[in-house]
């Protein structure tokens, strides 16, 4: 064990664990924008799938665990491969110029803090019921929990929606550095599908971006209710 | 051609420095960058002022002496192009040219433009080397090489070492350097004896130097004078993972 902590502080395992934990967290991004592409589907598609989730009971725990375990791994590699990097440049460049980097690829950490921030607010917000306890409270008329109900009120909240909104173009550029350097940090580099992966981060992020960010805008046109 | 310099002059390594304009008129289009600041410097040196410290050695791109961030871009940014190599009919009549020492905290300043870049040498001390006695020439193809693989190790065994892509990675990283020398040894039969023991040695020499991490900008790529590719990170990726999972 002590031997893998130390691997994970030298910077290529440290990119290791960002890429592998990564990976792990666009699996998951994935899987919760399907699930929650079931509002179009209707009320108790959702409400439906939603209560199968809750009655996973033990292992919906151990996923919640596992998720949190990956999420704080990420985070805490990339607070601290940051904070080398920039002690790594203490004088700056007068004259700042770039060839070839991107906007999303230097603004990562600043995607994922972000990131970070609005997953706190969103677990308060329809999970823990930290800022609408009442939401927790809806029921259908199947007796279930009604999330789809609670998606509706949330979201017809043009803050809310905004919030979200833009949380989800800051995931879509994340992915978008992000899945393509996944490949490169662990050695998947070879002329042949290079411009795929050069391609996947791109199309994944600004997929799974317009993927979420249908929901709030059907809700506030009226699509959704 | 008519040109304003704005270069980092700084004393010695203790002191702070800053930029300082200088006016560098009448120079030959046909001049390399390193041939104008030459010709600063004389007037510099017959006005009683002191010559701005550069790097260089050879002037003919193969050295890996010769360094200078021209306005932001390591080496003016052309394509596999080094300092020495950069002709002045790339810039323009009246342009402002910044010039500045490679930025890291590993390769600290010694003076005005000359930075030190002994921390390279170190990383190379932890394993960028064959220590097994290879004796006189072998006969032709008494060791097959693949050919793709002797083209690759040859690609990376390109690699000046003159710190470019330190300086141009937004955030100071050395791993282009560091990956060419792994990658060369690792795709030869000579070097594999000491693979894992290699890129483990180099990888923890590199980060105890204080070199940053790399975040796939892939700007070191793009400056490189020649041209190594970050297909060698990925390798010295794969080399770190089988070291770390199979060895050490
Ligand atoms: C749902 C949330 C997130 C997902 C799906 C995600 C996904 C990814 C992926 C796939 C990578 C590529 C790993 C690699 O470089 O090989 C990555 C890198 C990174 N992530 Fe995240 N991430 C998330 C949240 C965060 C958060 C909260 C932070 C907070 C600081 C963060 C900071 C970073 C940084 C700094 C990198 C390194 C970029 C690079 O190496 O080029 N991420 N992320
Ligand atoms: S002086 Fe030798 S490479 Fe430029």
């Amino acid at each position: 064990m002590s031997r893998f902590a130390r691997l994970c502080q030298t910077s290529i395992g440290a990119k290791q664990v960002m890429a592998v934990t990564g990976l792990l967290l666009f699996g998951f991004v994935i899987g919760h924008l399907l699930g929650n592409l079931l509002v179009f589907a209707g009320r108790d598609s959702l409400n439906g799938y939603a209560h199968k989730l809750r009655d996973l009971g033990a292992l919906l725990w151990v996923v919640r665990v596992v998720l949190l375990v990956v999420f704080l791994a990420h985070v805490g590699s990339a607070l601290r491969l940051w904070r080398l990097n920039r002690a790594a440049r203490p004088e700056p460049y007068a004259v700042e110029a770039h060839l070839v980097t991107t906007y999303a690829g230097r603004t990562i950490v600043m995607s994922g803090l972000l990131i970070l921030a609005y997953v706190v607010y969103h677990l308060m917000h329809f999970t823990l019921g930290a800022t609408n306890p009442e939401y927790l409270k809806l029921m259908d008329p199947k007796g279930l929990p009604d999330v789809y109900r609670m998606m509706v009120l949330g979201f017809s909240n043009a803050a809310v929606s905004g919030v979200y909104i833009v949380a989800m173009i800051l995931l879509g550029f994340h992915l978008s550095h992000g899945l393509t350097s996944f490949f490169q940090t662990v050695g998947l580099n070879h002329p042949a599908y290079n411009p795929c992966f050069k391609r996947v981060g791109p199309v994944a992020g600004v997929v799974i971006a317009i993927g979420y960010i249908s929901i709030p805008l059907a809700v506030l046109a009226g699509l959704v209710k | 051609m008519n040109l304003t310099l704005r270069i980092w002059r700084q004393r010695n390594a203790q002191e702070r420095g800053s930029l300082v304009s200088y006016e560098a008129k009448d120079i030959s289009p046909d001049m390399s960058f390193l041939e104008m600041l030459d010709v600063v410097n004389e007037r510099l040196i017959a006005k009683g002022e002191e010559p701005v410290a550069f790097d260089h050695d050879c002037r003919e791109g193969i050295c890996g002496m010769c360094s200078l961030v021209i306005n932001g871009l390591a080496h003016g940014g052309r394509r596999a192009t080094t300092t020495c190599q950069l002709h002045m009919r790339h810039f323009k009549d009246g342009d402002v040219i910044t010039v500045e020492p490679w930025r890291s905290r590993a390769f600290p300043v010694v003076r005005d433009l000359v930075v030190d870049r002994t921390a390279f040498d170190r990383v190379i001390h932890a394993g960028g080397f064959v220590s097994s006695n290879a004796g006189g020439a072998p006969d032709a193809n008494a060791l097959p090489v693949p050919r793709d693989d002797a083209e690759k190790a040859m690609d990376a065994a390109a690699c000046i070492g003159c710190g470019a892509c330190v300086a141009s990675c937004p955030n100071g990283s050395a791993m282009l350097f560091v990956a060419a020398k792994v990658s060369h040894l690792a795709h030869l039969p000579q070097g594999h004896p000491e693979r894992a023991q290699r890129v483990l040695g180099m990888v923890h020499q590199m980060d105890l130097e204080g070199f940053g991490n790399c975040t796939n900008h892939t700007e070191c790529e793009a400056v490189c004078p020649k041209e190594v590719s970050i297909s060698h990170i990925a390798k010295m990726n794969r080399e770190f993972i089988r070291a770390s999972v199979l060895e050490a």
